[in-house]
This record gives structure tokens, sequence and C-alpha cells, in this order.
């Protein structure tokens, strides 16, 4: 997909299993929003199939619209509508809404139903998005980036939301720049960054995959020395061992396996610098993806 | 059948959004009371020259009314629609199986039958206070004068949304655009004070021909009281905004 002359994203295949949480995440400007505003049908592509519910988003009508939830990245509701009220606006334009004190319920508002939406915290606000999204029943949830700029309370609240979610059966996408993110909620991710696919799989997997590298630091003369190994027990007690021999100290000794946090910075890392002229802050425009959600 | 209860439903939620909104009761329902009060507290007594002379209070009345219809359907369209937009409410609502026909059916329902309720409001003010007589013989040429106006200064108003680029330039651009055109249509100083070339000027634009209009309806000058002609360049003007409107009109935030 291009913007101006860049392709904000390309050669993207993605497919999303009914019922499952699939978080699609990179950093800032990496091509998220615009692969899943292509996917909910907000934007032409410039190339590629795609195909959400059966349809091609671009062409889907009313039928579509009515199995489908979306999020936005960043919206406001009417500020002077009460929660109840929102979500029966929101009901009222499907034909078969889930009711509405079970949505309350649902995104934890219990208490707030009859409170005006400017009265909400950004928190609350969020979850309320939630809920008009859910409200029509939707198979399959849009949701991009929820919780940017959440205090971590909010977040785990928020969380609790999207892991109800899939008790329910929901299909979820979900795009973050958080890596904790993805790892609590999704059953998988799929990592972009400058509008490609860095890398795949089960958030467990992805871990597994990277974490074969073990560093070993420790000092030496003054210097520090740095070991990767894929095989650590067996290069630390040779170390250790040669120490013991000499009658020394090995200072400083630290083992580490990178967070996942450090595996996505890194194909993140990687990602950009096979594209030196990655796409800017926020791409938009057509795209030449291929994707699938089933 | 589905789609006219459907704009119900989003009427009902737009009329209780209105009037919870201090910035829309203030400007659309207070502000032309007040206007109306002061003005007709100033020129009681006076005689307006036009048509063989008319009572200040009587001529204010139609002028006022013309003011708040305005304000009613443009102002109030572009206000809300612009705000809307850029909070991704209209992006979001386009999301939904909602038709964007119906959505915009609420909005323009809204506006006209907030339009019919101050013509109400300032019709009683003028005659419970200044004797202003209520022309009901006249109602039929109100009304039509009213649905062309009313359908016309709607579609201005979502024609103008195209024009305003964020929510803050909104107000400005609405205002720099409807008040220089009150003060000379003659809405707030009575037209036989302006100098022709004022009038001249007022009369390319549509709310010196509405208000031309609307006077005829309210305070006839004997024999026709619909001003066709005036009708004829306020509906012009109002399909020129539709064609905008449909063209240019757009759903998703334009400041992001």
């Amino acid at each position: 997909m291009a913007y101006g002359d860049n392709e904000a994203v390309r050669g993207i295949d993605l497919e999303v299993e009914r019922g499952e949480v699939f978080a699609f995440l990179g950093p800032n400007g990496a091509g998220k929003t615009t692969t899943v505003e292509i996917l909910e049908g907000y934007r032409k592509r410039t190339g590629g199939e795609v195909s959400v519910l059966g349809e091609d988003p671009e062409r889907a009508g009313r039928e579509w619209r009515e199995r489908i939830g979306i999020v936005l990245q960043s919206s406001r509701l009417d500020p002077y509508l009460t929660v109840r009220e929102s979500l029966a606006l929101y009901a009222g334009y499907f034909r078969a809404p889930r009711p509405i004190d079970e949505v309350i319920e649902l995104v934890g508002l219990g208490g707030k139903a009859e409170e005006r939406a400017r009265r909400l915290s950004g928190g609350q606000q969020r979850r309320l998005d939630v809920g008009v999204a859910l409200v029509g029943d939707p198979e399959l949830l849009f949701l991009d980036e929820p919780t940017t700029g959440f205090d971590p309370s909010a977040r785990r609240q928020f969380w609790e939301v999207i892991a109800g979610l899939r008790d329910l059966g929901k299909t979820v996408f979900l795009t973050t720049h958080y890596m904790d993110e993805a790892q609590r909620l999704a059953d998988r991710v799929t990592i972009i960054a400058a509008g490609r696919i860095a890398a795949r799989g089960t958030p467990a997997d992805l871990g597994e995959r990277e974490r074969a590298a073990t560093t070993i630091r420790y000092r030496a003369e003054g210097r520090e020395v740095v070991l990767e190994t894929a095989t650590p027990v067996r290069t630390l007690h040779e170390l250790t061992g040669e120490a013991l021999a000499r009658g020394e100290e090995l200072e400083g000794l630290e083992v580490t396996r990178p967070s996942l946090e450090d595996i996505y910075l890194e194909l993140t890392a990687e990602a950009a610098e096979e594209l030196p002229e990655s796409p800017a802050a926020e791409p938009s425009e057509a795209p030449e993806p291929s994707e699938a959600a089933k | 059948m589905r789609g006219l209860a459907l704009v119900g439903h989003q009427f009902r939620y737009d009329q209780k959004a209105f009037w919870r909104n201090p910035a829309s009761v203030f400007f659309t329902v207070m502000f032309p009371v007040i206007v109306f009060l002061i003005l007709a507290v100033v020129f009681n007594g006076h005689t307006v020259h036009v048509r063989g002379g008319v009572e200040a209070t009587t001529y204010y009345v139609p002028a006022i009314m013309t003011l708040s219809i305005i304000s009613a359907t443009m102002q109030t369209l572009a206000m809300t629609l612009v705000i809307a937009r850029e909070d991704g409410r209209l992006k979001r609502t386009r999301g939904t199986p909602l038709p964007p026909w119906v959505f915009i059916a609420g909005r323009v329902g809204n506006s006209i039958v907030v339009a019919v309720m101050m013509m109400v409001l300032l019709a009683a003010i003028g005659a419970a206070l200044y004797g202003v007589a209520v022309p009901w013989g006249q109602l039929p040429a109100i009304l039509l004068t009213l649905v062309v106006g009313a359908a016309s200064f709607c579609c201005l108003g979502i024609a103008i949304t195209a024009a305003i680029p964020s929510q803050d330039a909104a107000a400005a651009i609405v205002n720099a655009l409807l008040l220089p055109l009150y003060f000379l249509s003659g809405i707030f100083i009575p037209e036989d004070e302006l100098p022709s070339g004022v009038i001249s000027f007022a009369d390319v634009f549509p709310i010196r021909h509405f208000f031309d209009a609307f006077f005829d309806a309210y305070v006839p000058a004997g024999g026709s009281s619909v001003s066709w002609d005036n009708l004829a360049v306020v509906a012009i003007w109002g399909v020129a905004g539709l064609l905008i409107a449909v063209r240019y009109f757009r759903w998703t935030p334009r400041a992001s």
C-alpha cells in the first residue's frame, strides 16, 4: 500500500482463526493501523487479496457490518450521553443486539451505567468503546491500540475485559505496540515492522525460538567478556570449572536470556534496517497486502 | 419502514445530546431570545420604514426567527457534524450497519424540530410582551417558507463542514460567515437604516432572501404572501450546498 511513493505495508500474509485472540504487534508507524483499516473496510488497497468473514471488506455491505465490531485507535463517544444511552444508541443500529445490561457488566461499568461519557476516566471511556463495539454481538472484533496511554491498573482492568471476550468465543484482532499486552492476551502474535512481517507464532514460540541464545557476562582483568551460547549449561560449567581450578571468582557473572521485549525490539530493529526507506509515522492510503481472516 | 424507525431512533438520541449540551442550548435557544429582547427594549416605539411602516417590535419577530432558523439548521449542523467527525464518531458510525443517510436524516430532523420550536417561542414572546400579532392566517405561507429555508440551510451547514479543518475552527468559520451577513441583511439593524449598497451586497447571499421571504410571510403587505422569487434564490443556494455536501462531505477526521 502506497503513501506517496512509500508503501505502507507490503507482502503481509495473515490468517486469523475463528475464536482466537490475534495480536498484531509493532512499533508506531509500522503499518498496523493501515492494515487493520483495510480489514475493517475503511481503506482501499492497491493490491492483494483480503477476505474477512468470507467477504472482501471493500465491497462488503450491511450484512457484513452486522457481524463485526470496531474500536478505533482514537475516537470519543458523545460526551453528553450516558453509558447506557450510548450503548442503546448503537444497539439500535443492529438487528440482533446483545442485552445492554449484559454489555455493561461485561466491560465492568456496572456502577457507571447512568454516568455521562464525559465524566468517565480515560480507561472507563475505552471500556465503553469496547462495549459499543460489542453491543451488536459481533463475531469478530477489531481493537486498534486499545490501551495506549493507560496507567498500569487501567490496562490490567482492560485486559480482563478482553480475556472475557475470548470466553465468549469472539474472534479478536488486536493491534498493539506493547509486547506484554500481546503476550498476556493473544493466542497468536504476528510482529510487523516497517510494513513487513518480522515474526509470527504463539507468544511461547516467539520466546522459545529466540531465547535459544543465552548471554553470559563477566569481567576478566578489568574487561567485560560477553559470550552468546546455545548451550548455556555446558559453557557455564566450563567457565566456572576453569575459574575454580585457578582459584578465582568470575567477577560480575551474569547469565541472561532475552525477554520478549528484547526479542521484539531486536526483530523490529532488524526489519527497519532491511528497509532503509521505512514509511513515515502514520502511513495511510492504499495497500498491497494479502490477508485472510476467516 | 425500518429506515424510518431508525431515523426516529437516531433523532431521539440527537435530541438528548442537543439539550444537554450547554453550547448548543445557549447559542441556538437563549441567544436569539436575548437578542430579541434587547432589540425590542431599545427600539420599542420606533417605526421601521419598510412596506409603509412597521412597528420595530413587529419587525424584529420575523428577523430573529430568521436568525434562529439559520442557527438551528446551518450553524448547529456544521458545528455538531465537525465535532462528531473530528471525535471519530462519524467514522465509527460508518463502521456499523446504520445507513449513512439515516444518520444525516436524524441530525436534520433534530435541526428542523428545534427551528420550529424557536419560531413558536419567539412568536409567543413577541405576542405576550409586545402584542405582536401571531398571523394564524399566514400559517401555510410561513410553513412553506420555513421548509424551503430550513432544508436549504441544512444543506449549506453540511456543505460548510468540508471547509472546516478542525473543531477549534468550527465556531470561528461559521460565525465569521454568518454574523456579518446578519448585520448586512437587516436582521439586527433595521433595513431602512442600511445604505442601498449594503442591501445589494447582502442580496448575493441567501440570508437576506430568506429574511425577505420570511418577513413577507409573517407580516403580509396584502396580496401574495409567498415570496417565490426570494425562495427561489434560497433554494438555489440550498441545491448548491447539497451538491457540495454530496461531493465533499467526509466521515473521517481531518486532523489526524
